[in-house]
């Protein structure tokens, strides 16, 4: 219980950071740059909940993430509904989306699911670009409310909730990491016909995961037509969002949910700083260029050359990297290292 | 009595190949049971449909009173079969103490985990396994025998009524051999039904108290250790004598 209340305190602590740099940065630019920052941490997480966890990987994180967006569209049009609803609602459109891909593909194992997800893309930027109600190609013009008197502008407002959807997508991915959730999903990836003769449900695990990722993913992108105040489809399908949601994870280290957090922090800042320093088309090659680089020098990912660094300098692993069986023997089992992918065929 | 589990008719085809035909077989409760059989006779095809890895073609199986013949493999788990696997899969990426958690937590403490010690419980069945001080290891990184020493901790971690061995002693010495068929003996004297297919003789006939052969997806002897050991189809086909 004691890991719970730190991260709870390290939660509050975040959201309330938040809300006082609203009051104490002049700089709109700093809270601009840091939504975005801080809606990769929603959608590396998310996608590390199916795609880390279990191994399935999805390549379509932006048809979630621009599904979600046009979901927010289509209901500021229709009934002008609030920043909550739209929130609420992207989340079980996508997260239906997600259910329903993985209950087509998620029987099949290997590299079905993925192939879907790629499909799923397409399809979806193909309803929005044909659908005039939400802009079709041409776009559309979303205006930002006033803003209440606490945050200054909306884009303050946005950037508060968004460091709220990331505690709790955070929150969410670490649940499931030290729950039996989380070792079913690793038994999953590790080797699925032993887990299924071990009592595991593989299919309904598999399927909670999939909806789970879908659904942070389109709360991920829901406040984005206001945080824009335009959106079109070409830049709400940008491949950035499906490249950036899975080389977050892969960066920081897939074994963990402090791993796309780094990732996200890291990668989703550095583009910000390329995208005003140098150019904004050369920050999906920064994304690229760093996302070869660590899947042949470090395939665990910054967690993993740390883990790796402590191991060499101190011997045992540090007490932060290990994941504790619950009852009565407290001592702490670290997590397995070599990610070894079985043989899932004899 | 009803027998345990009721295998009636069971047939497998993969394409062209009959891997199961008619294949009909009851076990009763507390017995032990043997499967010998050359390579390719369908001794693990047999285990995979019990057990739900594979979807029979036709036939049914029973087991402790329901029909389970459509049942996915975890419900079967839940209800009381546990298996090891011929190649054994760990989940590599864990320890042992976590392999074994899986099934503890999907399958004896379902429903009731906050009051578990899942830990403790861990520790004493991979204690029991002689695999106590590697209980942190990951499971990655262990040897064949310990492997097997795992693949049992972990099918017994789920306290199972029906426990399925696939060629459990592979590759493990002749003093090895003996303390896993201790530990299954004792097992068994608790009441635990157990099936095993097995290549080493002096183990099946110590240990089973019927032995079934299959040969080419058929039961083509069935009896006591002694019998079998004696019957000329047996010795033609399997001990090539």
């Amino acid at each position: 219980m004691r890991d719970w209340t730190k991260f709870i305190a390290g939660a509050v602590a975040i959201i309330a950071a938040a809300v006082v740099l609203t009051r104490m940065v002049q700089n709109e630019y700093v809270f601009f740059a840091s939504y975005v920052v801080l809606q990769f941490v929603v959608l590396a997480t998310a996608w590390n909940i199916l795609g880390g966890a279990a191994g399935y990987v999805n390549f379509g994180s932006g048809a979630f993430f621009a599904t979600g967006a046009y979901t927010a569209v289509a209901l500021i049009k229709a009934f002008d509904a609030p920043l909550v609803v739209q929130l609420l609602v992207a989340a079980i459109v996508t997260g239906a989306l997600g259910f329903l891909v993985g209950a087509l593909t998620l029987r099949l194992r290997g590299i079905f699911f993925s192939i879907a997800t790629v499909a799923v893309a397409v399809i979806c930027e193909t309803v929005v670009v044909n659908w005039s109600f939400v802009g079709g190609s041409r776009g559309i013009a979303v205006l930002q409310p006033p803003a209440p008197a606490l945050f200054g502008s909306y884009t303050r407002l946005l950037f508060v909730a968004m460091a709220l959807l990331a505690v709790l997508a955070v929150a969410l991915a670490r649940y499931v990491q030290i729950s039996w959730i989380g070792r079913g999903l690793r038994a999953i990836r590790d080797n699925e016909e032993a887990a299924e003769s071990v009592g595991v449900p593989t299919m309904k695990l598999k399927l909670f995961a999939a909806t789970a990722s879908g659904a942070l993913m389109g709360i991920a992108g829901a406040p984005f037509p206001l945080y824009m105040s335009f959106i079109e489809p070409t830049s709400a399908f940008s491949l950035n969002y499906a490249v950036s949601a899975l080389a977050m994870p892969i960066i920081g280290g897939t074994a963990s949910w402090v791993g796309p957090v780094i990732g996200a922090v890291l990668l989703g800042s550095v583009q910000q700083i390329v995208t005003v320093t140098v150019s904004s088309e050369l920050n999906v090659l920064v994304v690229g260029l760093l996302l070869v680089t660590f899947v042949v020098v470090a395939p665990q990912g910054i967690l993993g050359l740390v883990r790796k660094l402590l191991r060499r300098s101190k011997g045992p692993l540090p007490a932060r990297d290990k994941i504790p069986l619950p009852g009565r023997h407290k001592a702490p089992l670290p997590l397995g290292e070599g990610r070894v992918r079985d043989n899932k065929r004899q | 009595m009803t027998p345990l589990l009721q295998v009636t008719a069971v047939s497998k085809r993969f394409g062209g190949f009959v891997a199961l035909s008619d294949v009909s077989l009851d076990v009763r409760r507390g017995e032990r049971l043997g499967i010998i059989g050359p390579n390719g006779s369908g001794k693990t095809t047999l285990i995979n449909c019990i057990c739900g890895a594979l979807r029979s073609d036709s036939g049914s199986i029973g087991f402790d009173g329901s029909d389970v013949t459509r049942l996915p493999s975890y419900k079967r788990t839940r209800l009381g079969m546990a298996r090891s696997f011929q190649i054994p899969r760990p989940f590599a990426s864990m320890t042992l103490a976590e392999n074994v958690a899986v099934p503890l937590e999907y399958v004896r403490h379902r429903g009731s985990l906050h009051r578990a010690d899942i830990r403790g419980e861990a520790l004493a069945i991979l204690e029991q396994m002689g695999l106590g001080d590697r209980a942190d290891a990951s499971a990655g990184a262990l040897t064949q025998v310990d492997l097997r020493k795992l693949e049992l901790a972990r099918a017994l971690a789920a306290r199972p009524s029906l426990l399925i061995l696939d060629e459990v002693m592979a590759g493990l010495s002749s003093v090895e051999v003996d303390e896993v068929l201790g530990i299954v003996l004792g097992l068994n004297r608790q009441g635990m039904t157990v099936i095993m297919i097995e290549h080493i003789m002096r183990a099946i006939m110590r240990f089973s108290e019927r032995v079934v052969c299959l040969d080419a997806g058929r039961i083509m002897a069935e009896g006591p250790p002694e019998h079998i050991a004696d019957d000329p189809n047996v010795r033609r086909i399997y001990l090539g004598a």
